[in-house]
């Protein structure tokens, strides 16, 4: 769990610092330095016109773009809509989740309709989404955290089903509390942990899924670099050129298994009866 | 039994009928004119116009979605815009190409990570049981078209062994479908082998602390007999479970691997149809993905019954 917090709290500060990594500014090209390898040095022409030169740490990519400022940058889009996505998806699935746990005849029509967005395929529905809302920021950070939603929903009921016989909510309707102030001031916090680790998880869906629709060229617009759009952008010169390919997709699998570790530490930590089944 | 099974049957009828609703209110909730969204950009106000007529958008929402259940139930998925055919037509055209895919890489994935999971949890704590472990993780992690492009990289353009890209009709040959076929399926089976193995060793090993393998090793049965006839089948049930769970998984993953190997199978036939805004083409592959999903699932709960007696409903 530790090298998965060290290795995002590294991705984290990568993103905030991408300025002053040495990098220029990630749509800059220069049609003479196309197709640089890895560590050569070339031309870049800044937006006021003036040419600067430039080594290329990750190489270039079929445009003369900078395949390092790219990803760098890139980083900032990925955390930013892992990190949101998993927020959406919790706060949603909370809301429905104890909506659907404590109030009865809520239960059958919301567990209903969780159980139809789960039958169709998570990255089905997302691609749909996109596809019919227009790619920005916040309809792909939604379009991702939708099919989640479900899945805490599920969680944060199945909790309150437990925790709503314990003798302490008993106490605390009889002494006429509100049912919001039941729901959200003693069933809640009891549920932070697994609550927790569930966040973790679809934080790291969330940025795997992005970067597919970056791929599949149904994700952000294309001016914003994002991960999958520079693998998207670099697979036609895959075969002579892999390193369009492979800087990217390093940077991501790094960031999805730092996520998903930091998300098993804390399963384990927090509840170690979990942590002997999947 | 027969009422187990047919009550099982009849549970996934709501089921199916919200993914329908949802599918078609997909279209009817964004915000916007759908039939100016159907026309696409280019298109002029006559043209807005006759579509609306023509699929029936002026008239009330309800009577749209009895129209379009019924064609539903008929088998009519509608017509695509971008391809000019029937959209059932388009699923049957590509349909070989991706059951090739799936059925290749289920069976890839079940025959590596069953008993790759019961090793681990014979050896608990061993070396295999903790590379498995690391290799479970690093599976989930790395998403299907980074290992492709890795893979891809490595086979075929260092060693040469399989094309990079194409897909062989089963017809035309078992030897060239299964040569064009291997790196994709092998891409794939990655994650669903780290998501199976990881189960199966849970589950095994649960199955392992349990008094009757004792009882069984103790009557000098032999250890596979032992692994196989009482702790596996009686772990099945999760496995099972996980293996149509994780189908879900294997849909998104057959999208991006059909993409990425060229293969003309429906996973392309997703992507084209949403990068031209062929909206009934995707309302079409949702619900036969969907579909599909629902119905493997009620076999997994239906072969319950098989792998463990006790289950009732």
């Amino acid at each position: 769990m530790r090298i998965g917090a060290g290795v995002i709290a590294a991705m984290v500060l990568v993103a905030i610092a991408a300025p002053w990594l040495g990098t220029v500014d990630p749509s800059l090209f220069d049609a003479g330095s196309r197709d640089l390898l890895p560590g050569k040095s070339g031309q870049i022409t800044t937006l006021e016109g003036e040419t600067l030169q430039h080594t290329f740490l990750m190489g270039s990519d079929s445009y003369g773009r900078d395949i390092y400022s790219r990803v760098i940058y890139g980083t900032r889009v990925s955390l930013v809509v892992g990190i949101a996505t998993a927020l959406l998806a919790l706060a949603v699935g909370i809301v429905c989740g104890l909506s659907a746990g404590y109030l009865r005849w809520l239960d059958g029509i919301l567990m209903r309709f969780m159980d139809g967005i789960m039958a169709i395929p998570a990255i089905l529905v997302a691609i749909a989404l996109v596809a019919l809302w227009r790619g920005s920021i916040v309809t792909v950070v939604a379009a991702i955290a939708i099919p989640e939603i479900p899945r805490v929903t599920r969680l944060v009921r199945s909790l309150v089903l437990t925790i709503r016989e314990e003798p302490y909510v008993e106490a605390a309707i009889a002494l006429g509390t509100p049912t919001w102030k039941i729901l959200f001031g003693h069933i809640l916090p009891n549920c932070v942990a697994p609550l927790l680790v569930q966040g973790t998880f679809t934080c790291a869906f969330a940025i795997l899924v992005e970067a597919v629709l970056s791929f599949l060229g149904v994700g952000l617009p294309p001016d914003i670099p994002t991960w999958g759009n520079i693998m998207a952008e670099g697979r036609a010169q895959f075969v002579s050129f892999p390193h369009n390919v492979f800087f990217p997709g390093i940077f991501l699998a790094v960031t999805v298994l730092a996520v998903n570790m930091l998300g098993d530490g804390l399963r384990d930590t927090l509840d170690p009866k979990m942590a002997k089944r999947i | 039994m027969f009422s187990f099974v047919a009550r099982r049957i009849l549970a996934t009828v709501p089921v199916l009928l919200i993914v329908a609703v949802l599918v078609f209110l997909l279209l009817r909730l964004t915000p916007g004119d759908p039939a100016a969204i159907l026309a696409g950009d280019a298109a002029n106000t006559e043209q807005i116009a006759r579509i609306r007529a023509s699929l029936g958008l002026d008239r009330p929402i309800l009577a749209q979605f009895g129209i379009w259940f019924g064609n539903l139930l008929q088998g009519d998925l509608g017509e695509s815009f971008y391809y000019k055919t029937k959209v059932a037509t388009l699923i049957a055209q590509r349909l070989e190409p991706t059951l090739s895919l799936a059925a290749l890489t289920i069976s890839i994935a079940v025959l590596v990570a069953v008993p790759l999971g019961i090793l681990a949890a014979w050896r608990f704590g061993g070396w295999l049981d903790r590379a498995l472990m690391g290799f479970s993780v690093l599976g989930f992690s790395v998403p299907v078209f980074v290992l492709a492009y890795i893979l891809i990289w490595l086979v075929s353009l260092k060693l040469g062994w399989l094309p990079v890209q194409g897909y062989q009709r089963l017809a035309d040959g078992p030897g060239p479908w299964l040569y064009h076929l291997a790196l994709p399926s092998i891409t794939l089976s990655v994650l669903y082998i780290a998501l199976i193995a990881r189960v199966t060793r849970a589950s095994v090993m649960d199955a392992l602390g349990e008094d009757y393998i004792r009882t069984a090793r103790a009557k000098g049965l032999p250890e596979v007999r032992v692994l196989v006839r009482h702790a596996l089948a009686n772990a099945a049930v999760p496995i099972v479970t996980v293996i149509g769970i994780g189908l879900a998984l294997l849909i998104g993953g057959v999208v991006v691997t059909e993409s990425v190997y060229a293969i003309p199978g429906l996973g392309r036939l997703t992507v084209d149809a949403v990068l031209a805004r062929d909206f009934p083409t995707v309302q079409g592959l949702i619900l036969f993905f969907s579909f599909i999903y629902v119905l493997v699932n009620l076999l997994v709960d239906l072969s319950y019954v098989f792998l463990d007696p006790r289950i009732r409903y």
